[in-house]
């Protein structure tokens, strides 16, 4: 039998791997080394050709992370090198090649720069598109096609908004630096937010082939993970991860085989995964015995109660009413509210809430998931008229296919 | 790098001059150019008089037009700016979030291109 090594393709793919893995480590550190993001991802990706050539005669090395970094490092003093203005350079190179802090590839240990990478990439000075796609490619290690397939657009649009993104990191004077104390919490949000943005995408499945999907919640997963490494002490880091592990946990029982979705109500709960909702669970617990509260622990918490419910039934809404009414006085947004009357509909009832539902209409207007509410409200008050009224209003405001087809099916289960 | 923080505040809801509101803001401006200099960032800083002085020239073809008014009409008009030296974004966002307009009207800012010389 051949071994693995000898068959070229599962080799590129390892390396491809280990690459991928690495990439954020290997790349945040070359730009503290060199001090030019273009750079360090240009002699990262040299690096990264030599070794596809090296390592395949050679066989992986001891360290291949120092082994790559080590290579880039040279790689990016051939690049000055090649530059025409290399007199202005002549200080960089010296600069560099004096440099000997860098351990032998064995005993790797360059500081882990990546908290830097992810405050530059998360700015609030650059729009939330424009991180998403930074953040996965510099600390994720995704190509650009890649990230283009993921969000549906051409590959040169993405090529574009990185571009657009890097120029404007390097020409604005975007630091790289962890933020200071004041405004590190302000920052952080903005951190997680752009975190929590890659997993919806990836989780609401509004369109798209399903693995690129999944693919996405995996990374905003493995990236949360390690901004919960790198700053374990924040609450609402431990929240944010908690709450995508949640949500994650209840993917697969989420749609059937058709591709459906199915709602909360419906799914076969032993589908969930238990063990990534224990990790869950442990997290939240930790977070919220920190004693500052923030949204994200909020929403953990709920999405917690709900993964604790044995049945739809046995649900704790009491207790999610009242995480409602705090993650309102945090977000006051209309999901928000319209959450916090589904929760009271389960305490009372339906009829009994639909009065405070329609109170809202007005702030409503054209507002999809308020008319799905409203419809679900009227059917389980018994009045189907108007629940077909709500549903067929809902699915003409819907713009996407997989929410309507389950509107749909909801409708067609009252009128037979 | 030099950054250029640009005020825009709708001048029609500006405070008048000789109103209290108007020498509260005065002394506003006052306090946070002293934080600029005794910081070290400040590089220049001018009010600009109103809106309804401006004068805009376009040359095409050769014929020079010289219009009254601003080059757009918008909600918000240019007021002001400083320049200051920092050495980055965050910095120099530090610092536009110390001037006053920022409370009722809009701070852009910019880096200043950095022309080598030579």
């Amino acid at each position: 039998m051949p071994s693995p090594s000898s068959t070229p393709i599962y080799f590129e793919v390892a390396i491809q791997k280990i690459v991928r893995e690495e990439w954020g480590y290997l790349v945040s550190s070359l730009i503290s080394l060199l001090r030019d993001l273009n750079l360090a991802e240009d002699a990262l990706q040299d690096a990264v050709e030599a070794a596809l050539l090296n390592w395949k005669k050679d066989g992986l090395p001891k360290s291949p992370k120092g082994w790559l970094l080590k290579t880039a490092k040279r790689k990016a003093i051939d690049r000055i090198r090649r530059d025409k203005n290399f007199a202005s350079k002549a200080n960089d190179i010296k600069l560099l090649s004096e440099q000997n802090n860098l351990p032998k590839e064995s005993e790797f240990a360059v500081p882990d720069e990546r908290l830097r990478l992810i405050f530059t990439c998360c700015h609030p000075a650059l729009d939330h598109k424009i991180s998403v796609a930074l953040t996965l490619q510099l600390l994720g290690g995704l190509s650009t096609a890649e990230i283009a397939r993921a969000f549906l657009v051409k590959t040169e649009t993405m090529a574009q908004r990185l571009v657009r993104g890097k120029r404007k990191i390097k020409q604005s004077g975007i630091p790289y630096i962890v933020p200071e104390k004041e405004i590190f919490a302000e920052r952080l949000d903005a951190v997680l937010s752009v975190l929590y943005l890659i997993f919806n995408e990836g989780y609401s499945a509004t369109s798209g082939r399903k693995h690129i999907r999944i693919e996405l919640c995996q990374e905003a997963l493995r990236l949360s993970n390690i901004l919960y490494k790198l700053c374990p002490e924040e609450p609402e880091v431990k929240a944010l991860l908690s709450l995508m592990l949640l949500h994650d946990a209840r993917r697969i029982a989420r749609f059937n085989n058709k591709g459906d979705f199915i709602s909360l109500e419906e799914q076969d709960r032993s589908l969930w995964v238990r063990p990534q909702i224990e990790a869950g669970l442990s997290l939240i617990e930790e977070a919220l015995k920190m004693g500052e509260i923030g949204g994200y622990q909020v929403q953990a918490a709920i999405s917690a109660i709900h993964s604790e419910a044995k049945t739809f039934n046995q649900t704790n809404w009491h207790e999610i009413a009242l995480l409602y009414d705090e993650l309102y006085k945090i977000n006051a947004t209309p999901v928000v509210q319209l959450n916090r009357l589904v929760a009271k509909s389960y305490i009372t009832s339906a009829r009994e809430t639909l009065d405070a539902l329609n109170m809202l209409k007005p702030t409503f207007k054209d507002y999809q998931p308020f008319y799905a509410v409203q419809a679900d409200f009227f059917k389980r008050s018994g009045d189907l008229k108007a629940a077909k009224k709500s549903y067929l209003r809902a699915i003409k405001l819907s713009g996407n296919t997989k929410e309507k087809e389950f509107l749909e099916r909801s409708l067609n289960k009252i009128l037979t | 790098m030099k950054y250029i923080a640009l005020i825009y505040s709708n001048e029609a809801k500006d405070p008048t001059p000789g109103s209290d509101e108007f020498s509260a803001m005065i002394t506003q401006y006052q306090s946070a150019t002293n934080t600029f200099i005794n910081d070290g960032v400040m590089v220049a800083g001018d009010p600009l008089e109103s809106v309804n002085t401006a004068t805009t020239l376009r040359s095409r073809n050769g014929n020079l037009d010289t219009i009254d008014g601003p080059f757009a009409e918008t909600k918000e008009q240019l007021g002001g700016y400083y320049i200051f030296e920092c050495d980055n974004l965050d910095d120099a966002l530090k610092y536009a979030a110390m001037i006053p307009s920022v409370k009722h009207g809009s701070i852009e800012v910019r880096p200043i291109m950095n022309i080598p010389e030579g």
